[in-house]
């Protein structure tokens, strides 16, 4: 057995009190590096001001930033010091002090990371009942924006989304264009497999599940164009399931809805009835479209 | 070290005849085509698989089924029921075979299990491994270019699949099954056959995988959603049976492991004497035996969804497609705590070794794996906060994830404390388990913004999903599987590994996954999909990074796998009992162990950590003593 280390080759115990240092230091570097990371990686996140819940996403991320910088500061104030402090010399195995346990350290890790965990969760419960955060909420959303909204039901097949516009007769089409400054009800749908309805710069995502409704409320806010991914593999052509959205003006969006009725007359008597006609709001089929898609 | 006569050596020919590997693929074989026409002879005409329009689901998985049995007879599963219906004496004669056949064939000795496990799931993981590369290469363009969608698909799903299926034994299948009878003072696990049976089942679950790729491969990534998965080649069949099998094979190992730690603890051990490692397996055994039950059920299901017709995952037939997602994550939830416990457990286990301190609050940590594992059952929900199921129930789900966050900071808490004011000693081990401590960070803390629902709407099924599970999987529990390694495989085998080495990787590999993982998350705020070929041009310079940072974690792969060969096959330098003055149990014996681990049982009269209190106690008789007294 290798030589065994006894108590009485220890060092004699150094009375530095390191446990203050680290403290210290630990406070000095939160106290500057917070504000700083909130302010200046904050801006950063995504998705960006392209919707209410957009704004609100980038807030809920710069919260939980800075809240988690204290943490990592710790961590790095501990290592940094600890690691320089606290190394055996090459080749010596010494033992160090039988410390094994305090209390009062354990109390206030636990009281600590306690503390931090509610709040997380708190603060997450309050924004998320704001307006759904952009997120889907299945056939009974519990936070709704209130006002009127429009209406509008995606609808996921492989590979592509189609949107079809109960208010303006059931008309379809295959980009979703939205006016500005407008609550958006979206009712999520699949007619196959698994997809997800990602609005990027909306701040939106809703599963689309054969057979069910999930709903999800975006505030647009200004003119813009966004993108339109799927993201929930969907199968072989997955990858290539994306298409852009626009958000316009009110009159931009009036005659876009007038020229796509025009359009779409030809083909509505195929489709279900429109609500005007007492048909459903939701159609169970949909107008398909040829895709000529890369690959 | 063999007190037992060995018998005389047969010539090699008439050792290749009887039940072994070889034995097994001829069987497994055999298995496999009574299989296939049986089902064809049931089912249809069909003989041959021609394309996708021509086959049979049924003749895949029965071919399969039929090849796992004849696998399993083949090493000699089925002889020892058999001789005991026949009215033979209960005995563990499988234990006295010698040299490296054992390796080879069906082997109650818990330490040969341990190392089949080792270089088995070593095998599957290098598979998995080629195949991040090959998800790599593909994603150095943002556009589709080397490989077809379907491939790629497969290759990435065959990558998480194999991963989460092998990993979860990862620690487990080796270690805990060489150490935890080590750890406890008894001389083998509680049911060695079955000890056995699960490694084996993981070998034939691994070839099954990897052969999805003559079926046409499957399209669900390692999830494998329903509905998706009705649509799938029958290569979607080797998915279902792989995981299948993994789903048995971790429900026997983690109750082989709670029986073992249950019963079998040597006198002296009480429950605050065990080692933190054996507290680590003994949580994540329940974690298995509760979890991986669901998943055979789910599978199960979808297998007769594919096979048989019927509707469970169909919305059309009355059946949801939410309910696979459900029963899914029911278990992929305890799943990835699985992957992360044992992580926790070595870290905690090496760490008073290596600062030369006690294990700074042992009940708080025992509290902390303890209570993680019991929390990963209420939160399975967070991976479906965008789907629309039970909307109204993500505040609870919200809170519940992110109170994990306590138990877990436990570990954190322990270990810090544990390095406070020791002598830290910056072995290979050591660095691994430090590094451990980064990774976990990250991991941890990203998983802050996915638990929070307004911030997963972004996240969720993103980059940085995939970069926060890699953060906490490969940086939490892959660095942990090297640091037991360098620690535990000199005591295993008897050879050292060459140290320089050892440096040499655990820096690459720090600082190349860091360079990988990393910038995925910002690729992942900036709105690239996981599981896409395609992805938005100006994303290109930072998936090129990662590519290239890959690339080199491959090569540092590769130069641990060097070390590893040229020190147990070439330099065999010969390991010292206790490389690292260690006061654990199993460095006060011989390394490598002796067939029957210890000449008498032990008495245990503390916990292994009692550095700076004295003396080592007299546990075990004097190492090299001759074993075998049973
Ligand atoms: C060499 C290191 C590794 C690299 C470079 C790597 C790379 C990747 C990449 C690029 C993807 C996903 C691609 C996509 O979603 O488009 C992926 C997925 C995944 N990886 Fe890894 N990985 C590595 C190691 C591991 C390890 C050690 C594990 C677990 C033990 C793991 C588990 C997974 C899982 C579960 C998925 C998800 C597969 C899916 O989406 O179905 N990976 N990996
Ligand atoms: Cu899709």
């Amino acid at each position: 057995m290798a030589a065994e280390p006894s108590a009485a080759s220890r060092p004699p115990a150094d009375s530095t009190n390191h446990g203050f240092r680290v403290v210290v230091a630990w406070i000095a570097l939160s106290v500057v590096a917070t504000p700083l990371v909130a302010i200046l990686v904050g801006r950063l996140f995504p998705p960006g001001n392209g919707s209410a819940q957009g704004t609100e996403q980038v807030l809920d991320n710069t919260v939980l930033l800075s809240v988690i910088t204290p943490v990592v500061c710790l961590l790095a104030v501990f290592f940094v010091y600890g690691l320089r402090s606290f190394h055996a010399a090459p080749g010596a195995v010494v033992d160090g002090p039988p410390l094994r346990n305090d209390s009062r350290i354990q109390i206030l890790w636990i009281v600590g990371t306690g503390v931090i965990v509610l709040f997380l969760a708190g603060f997450g419960t309050f924004e998320l009942l704001q307006n759904g955060a952009g997120g889907g909420q299945g056939p009974n959303p519990i936070a709704v924006p209130g006002g009127s909204k429009l209406q509008v039901q995606v609808i996921g097949q492989q590979w592509q989304f189609t949107y079809r516009y109960p208010s303006l007769g059931g008309l379809e089409s295959n980009q979703l264009v939205l006016p500005e400054n407008t609550d958006v009800e979206l009712h999520v749908t699949s007619l196959d497999v698994i997809h997800s309805f990602w609005a990027y710069e909306l701040g939106v995502k809703a599963d689309a599940n054969p057979g069910s409704d999930n709903v999800a409320f975006v505030e647009t806010k200004g003119p813009e164009t966004f993108h339109v991914r799927c993201a929930e593999l969907c199968g072989l052509w997955h990858g290539y399931m994306y298409n852009n959205g626009r958000v316009v003006s009110s009159a931009q969006f009036q005659s876009w809805a007038s020229q796509q009725k025009k359009l779409y007359a030809a083909i509505a008597p195929f489709m279900n009835k429109s609500p005007a006609d007492g048909g459903a709001p939701y159609s169970k089929t949909y107008l398909p479209l040829p895709s000529e898609r890369a690959g | 070290m063999t007190a037992v006569a060995a018998p005389p050596p047969r010539p090699l020919w008439r050792r290749l005849l009887g039940f072994n590997l070889l034995t097994a693929l001829v069987l497994g074989v055999g298995g496999w085509y009574v299989g296939w026409f049986g089902a064809h002879a049931v089912k249809g005409l069909s003989i041959a698989y021609f394309a996708d329009t021509d086959y049979n689901e049924l003749s895949v998985v029965m071919a399969y089924i039929g090849g796992v049995v004849g696998f399993l007879v083949g090493l000699g599963f089925l002889n020892y029921p058999i001789a005991r219906m026949r009215g033979y004496p209960p005995s563990l004669r499988e234990k006295e075979t010698h040299g490296w056949t054992r390796y080879f064939s069906l082997c109650t000795d818990h330490k040969v299990v341990g190392i089949q496990y080792l270089w088995g799931i070593g095998l599957f993981f290098f598979i998995g491994g080629l195949n991040a590369m090959l998800i790599r290469t593909e994603l150095l363009r943002p556009n589709h270019q080397v490989f077809p969608a379907g491939t790629y698909l497969t290759i990435v799903g065959m990558h998480g699949t194999m991963m989460m299926g092998m990993m979860t034994s990862g620690i487990l299948g080796p270690f805990a099954n060489y150490l935890v009878p080590i750890m406890i003072g008894a001389r083998r696990m509680a049911f060695p056959r079955i000890e056995a049976l699960t490694f084996w089942l993981l070998m034939a679950a691994g070839t099954i995988l990897t052969s999805t790729i003559f079926f046409g491969g499957f399209p669900t990534g390692w999830t494998g959603y329903a509905p998706l998965s009705n649509e799938g080649n029958p290569g979607m069949d080797n998915y279902l049976l792989f995981f299948a099998l993994v789903g048995i094979s971790m429900t026997l190992l983690g109750l082989n492991m709670i029986a073992t730690v249950l019963t079998m603890r040597a006198p002296g051990l009480t429950w605050t004497r065990l080692p933190i490692f054996v507290w680590g397996v003994l949580s994540t055994a329940v974690l298995m035996v509760l979890a991986a039950p669901v998943l055979i059920a789910t599978l199960g299901m979808e297998m007769l969804d594919r096979t048989a017709q019927t509707t469970f995952f169909v919305a059309a037939g009355g059946g949801s497609s939410y309910l696979y997602q459900n029963l899914f994550w029911v278990f992929g939830h305890p799943e990835v705590y699985i992957l992360a416990l044992p992580g926790f457990a070595i870290v905690l286990e090496l760490l008073p070794v290596f600062s030369r301190k006690p294990l700074w609050g042992y009940r708080l940590a025992v509290g902390g794996l303890l209570g993680v594992s019991l929390l990963s059952w209420f939160v399975w929900q967070h991976h479906l906060f965008v789907s629309g199921i039970n909307g109204d129930l993500r505040p609870f789900y919200m809170l519940s994830t992110e109170l994990i966050s306590i138990p877990t900071g436990f570990t954190f808490l322990c270990g810090m404390m544990t390095l406070w004011r020791g002598n830290i000693r910056f072995t290979v081990p050591m660095l691994f388990c430090l590094a451990w401590f980064f990774n976990f960070l990250i991991g941890g803390l990203s998983g802050v913004f996915l638990s929070d629902v307004p911030s997963d709407v972004t996240t969720h099924g993103s980059f940085f999903s995939m970069a926060h599970f890699h953060y906490t999987i490969m940086g939490g529990l892959v660095f942990t599987f090297f640091a037991a390694i360098y620690y535990w495989v000199p005591k295993m085998t008897g050879w050292e590994l060459n140290e320089r080495l050892g440096k040499v990787h655990f820096w690459t590999m720090f600082i190349f996954f860091n360079s990988t993982f990393f910038p995925l998350f910002i690729a992942g705020f900036e709105g690239q999909p996981r599981r896409v070929v395609t992805y938005s041009s100006h994303l290109q310079f930072l998936n090129d990074w990662v590519s290239v940072s890959a690339f080199l974690l491959g090569i540092s792969m590769l130069v641990f796998l060097f070390n590893l060969v040229w020190s147990l096959a070439f330099v065999k330098k010969p390991a010292e009992a206790n490389p690292w003055s260690s006061r654990s149990i199993e460095f006060q014996l011989p390394s490598p162990v002796p067939v029957h681990n210890f000449d008498r049982i032990p008495v245990f009269s503390s916990d292994p950590y009692g550095y700076g209190e004295g003396p080592v106690p007299t546990w075990v008789a004097p190492a090299g003593a001759p074993a075998g007294s049973e």
